[in-house]
């Protein structure tokens, strides 16, 4: 039975191991200026974390066949540990752990801690069941107010938003089903959620946040690729959730300044 | 150490006294064992109907019918709340923390008998509550074991949030007051009923792993019960603990000023500790028949017990890592990051100090010890994914995503479950008086190890990729649509595991009744309940207070005459 052990968790532990380092299904293509970073913190992490996994399966596998008891008579040796060992051990890892988590930390602050710029492209985000809207606030750059008591899904999107019309602000606003957003310039989100907690995952923009009810939260992200990426809701948001997906283009300047055009064009 | 003789009671006569309303922590233990046996594999049924539905959307199935979005979630709700309520907290602590914990420190019973009933037919009756939300109108909750506001909290925001979602946190209410009673009752005993001699540190890891379960028991489940509360008062007198203004489609929903991340804060103070609820015994019993089966002392018991109470201490300060996406402040994330990349090290420690225990024994592969060898190598799959959820870098693509499930499934679920079945082949002779088949257990052993790893390994490939959790079908969202042939690899290896759990079916009912005599001492183990009679008399040692001279596990010892010595056994008998 210890060699079957040792054959078994080994084996698992190559399989395992194999689909990882071959990339059959890995983290889709990065198209945003944090996913170098990011992509790059999990390498770290997944080789650090691999050497790790593969030492102990290893080790696991060969003590139980090593030191089965194969009736020899030969008795097991007396210890009741090894202090040194121990701290050691102990010291390593806490290295490993914390100097890990401190490699990360400089990313997270970078996409968390720092507002976004002045000259970014700012779209709000708003989650519902189960359908997410993208408002662009116009050639004010001011978001007109919205009203809860407004709301009104059957009317298309200023009235799912609850766009209150007597606010002069709220006259140039352009609310889209797409999102459309330029290459290479910074985006600003503001994610609001109607009724439930969604979420904002674009796996592409190595982005995610969730939309909170009560809450306007400012995020952003870069995007360096022009094309389509998809948008999926990442937090459970009722029987819809696995529908709830949206569409983020990201076209270069001109394509963007001329598509925002021809929006305002429609609305008067 | 108190005098014991005012817990003693007498031998109850009569059916009811004696089996179901039963005041002894051993019948107690089996009613606990046997619920959670019942609720493992509701849950697992669950899941299983989950997998199919999700590969195969369009499928028809017995029973069910057409599996809507909506059921799909409440499989989903129900899955996770029957498996981490009524079989990961409930076997490991309730079963056989309440049968072995008074006959491992030498006590006739539990210090407070009546209230160990008490909790046990509160988790009954909590368990009838949970399961009667499927029969309701709407069906089961659709929010998740993690049930977040305001999805939570608003009947109009789906099907299953109205009556179904009232009894869901009913249950889980009445389930908290029972560990509560339960916790003070683990706590009582362990500190004032252990025999003459059973000092803390000489006690078994067992029990060290069940007095800080208790512990940690006793702090989370209030917290949850409040949080529970105000949830049932916001859906039903009109309180705004956690929702905001705001409207479901289009209508107002009356509620204005609370704060959905409230509900979060609440629910993971109790949730993470919860976890380590679950492993935590898993850990003491891998311990235990580690060292028994490699016929050699626990490598480091000391700092065994001290990795327990570090990991237990800093489970109560990571609940925040839940809720790097939430919304929370960005700088408290660092605090709760660091925090968690810490419970790493005491974590590695116990998975070096198996190691230890096996590096240079005489191993027996007795089903036990394969469970144990099982749950170490799990424990070390599951933990290693721990260090990428835990750094917020790192959420942000896998946060919400497959690759979460696969790491508490494996650390959590599956080495949970498997502390849970070494102990069934371990103590199941002291239990039952029997011995269970090795071969079924070989058989039961390698469909379940190899099976889990098919099922959870492919997980993480899945969130690498990007697929969300919670989604019931993979058709609607176009870069999910490559991922659907892993996905039904996983549902092939779910069907087969939960097939094989069927071996271990038979194998328990047959060897209760079929299975050879056990002796009272089979694996030649070293603890006190293997000192007493099979199954255990009344008052665990038949009128014998006994006393003990020896540490836990003094297997070969230089100079003994036989290669282990019994925890009672007298000092003298060898020099070490």
């Amino acid at each position: 039975m210890g060699l079957v052990l040792l054959c078994v968790i080994w084996l698992i532990t190559f399989v395992s191991t194999y689909f990882f380092v071959a990339k059959t299904w890995w983290l889709p293509t990065g198209a945003s200026a944090a996913a170098a970073a990011i992509d790059h913190q999990f390498a770290i992490t997944f080789v650090l974390m691999g050497i790790v996994f593969i030492a102990a399966q290893l080790a696991l596998g060969l003590f139980a066949w090593q030191y089965r008891d194969t009736g020899s008579g030969k008795g097991a040796s007396y210890s009741h540990g090894n202090t040194r060992l121990e701290i050691i051990w102990t010291t390593l890892t806490a290295i490993l752990f914390i100097g890990l988590n401190l490699a990360g930390g400089p990313i997270w602050a970078r996409e968390r801690f720092q507002p976004a710029q002045e000259d970014a492209t700012r779209v709000e985000v708003t989650g519902m069941q189960f359908a997410w809207y993208f408002r662009y606030p116009g050639p004010d750059g001011k978001f007109g107010v919205t009203k809860p008591e407004l709301v009104d899904p059957s009317t298309g999107g200023e009235g799912a938003l609850g766009l209150d019309p007597a606010d002069p602000a709220s006259k140039d606003d352009v609310v889209t089903g797409i999102m459309e957003v330029p290459v290479n310039r910074q985006v600003e989100v503001i994610l609001r959620a109607h009724d439930v907690i969604h979420s904002f995952f674009v796996p592409n923009m190595r982005f995610k946040q969730d939309a909170v009810p009560g809450l306007a939260i400012h995020m952003h992200f870069t995007p360096t690729e022009t094309g389509d990426y998809e948008i999926a809701c990442a937090e459970l948001c009722g029987l819809g959730h696995y529908k709830m997906h949206g569409m983020l283009k990201v076209v270069s300047q001109d394509d963007f300044d001329k598509w925002l055009a021809a929006r305002e064009a429609e609305k008067q | 150490m108190v005098a014991q003789e005012s817990h003693e009671h007498a031998a109850p006569q009569g059916f009811i006294r004696k089996y179901v309303f039963s005041l002894d922590h051993k019948v107690i233990g089996l009613q606990y064992y046997f619920l959670a046996l019942t609720a493992v594999f509701v849950g697992m049924v669950l899941s299983l109907l989950m997998r199919i539905h999700l590969v195969w959307p369009s499928a028809t199935l017995p029973l069910f019918g057409d599996i809507k979005p909506e059921t799909y979630l409440s499989l989903v709700t129900m899955h996770g709340t029957i498996m981490v309520f009524f079989v990961l907290t409930t076997a490991p602590q309730g079963g056989f923390g309440n049968y072995f914990l008074p006959i491992q420190i030498g006590a006739p019973d539990m210090a407070f008998p009546v209230l160990n009933m008490l909790s046990f037919w509160t988790t009954f009756v909590a368990f009838l509550v949970m399961v009667a939300a499927f029969f309701v109108v709407g069906g089961a909750p659709l929010h998740g074991w993690t049930g977040y506001a305001p999805l939570s909290a608003l009947p109009s925001a789906g099907p299953g949030e109205g009556l179904g979602a009232d009894l869901w946190i009913t249950s889980i209410a009445l389930f908290c007051v029972a560990s509560l009673m339960g916790a003070l009752n683990f706590l009582t005993t362990t500190l004032d009923l252990r025999a003459r001699g059973m000092s803390m540190m000489r006690m078994p890891l067992t029990c060290w792993s069940w007095f800080i379960t208790a512990i940690l028991g006793l702090l989370a489940f209030g917290v949850l019960l409040s949080a529970g509360i105000l949830l049932l008062m916001d859906r039903n007198l009109g309180t705004s603990f956690y929702v905001p203004l705001g409207t479901v489609n289009g209508q107002l929903t009356g509620h204005r000023g609370g704060s959905p991340l409230l509900w979060q804060h609440l629910f993971w103070f109790f949730g993470h500790p919860e976890v380590y609820i679950a492993i935590l015994p898993g850990m003491g019993v891998a311990s235990q028949v580690l060292s028994t089966f490699s016929r050699k002392p626990i490598f480091g018991y000391k700092a065994m017990v001290y990795a327990m109470l570090a990991i237990g201490l800093l489970g109560f300060m990571v609940w925040g890592h839940h809720m790097f996406m939430s919304g929370m402040s960005p700088y408290s994330a660092f605090a709760f990051s660091i925090m968690t990349m810490a419970i790493g090290v005491p974590s590695a420690i116990k998975t070096f100090n198996w190691l230890g225990t096996l590096h240079r024994g005489r191993i027996q592969f007795d089903s036990p010890m394969l469970f144990a060898i099982g749950f170490v190598s799990l424990f070390v799959s599951g933990g290693l994914s721990g260090p990428f959820l835990a750094q917020p870098t790192l959420d942000i693509p896998l946060h919400d995503t497959a690759f979460v499930p696969a790491h508490f499934h494996l650390i959590m679920g599956v080495a949970a479950i498997f502390g849970i079945f070494a102990a069934t082949y371990y103590w199941f002779p002291k239990m039952f008086g029997r011995m269970m088949n090795e071969r079924l257990g070989r058989i039961h052993f390698l469909f379940t190890l190899i099976g889990t790893y098919c099922i959870f390994m492919p997980m993480h490939y899945l969130g690498l990729a990007g697929q969300p959790r919670r989604y019931s079908q993979l058709t609607e969202v176009a870069y999910l649509h490559h991922l659907i042939p892993l996905n039904r690899f996983i549902t092939y290896a779910a069907i087969i595991t939960v097939t094989a759990q069927l071996v271990f079916l038979f194998n328990l009912f047959w060897s209760m009744f079929k299975g050879p005599k056990a002796s009272d001492n089979p694996w030649r183990a070293t603890t006190l309940e293997w000192t007493t009679a099979t199954p255990p008399p009344h008052d665990n040692f038949a009128g014998r207070t006994p006393v003990v001279n020896h540490g836990p596990y003094e297997y070969s010892v230089p100079g003994a005459p036989r290669d282990y010595i019994m925890q009672t056994d007298p000092a003298t008998v060898a020099a070490h």
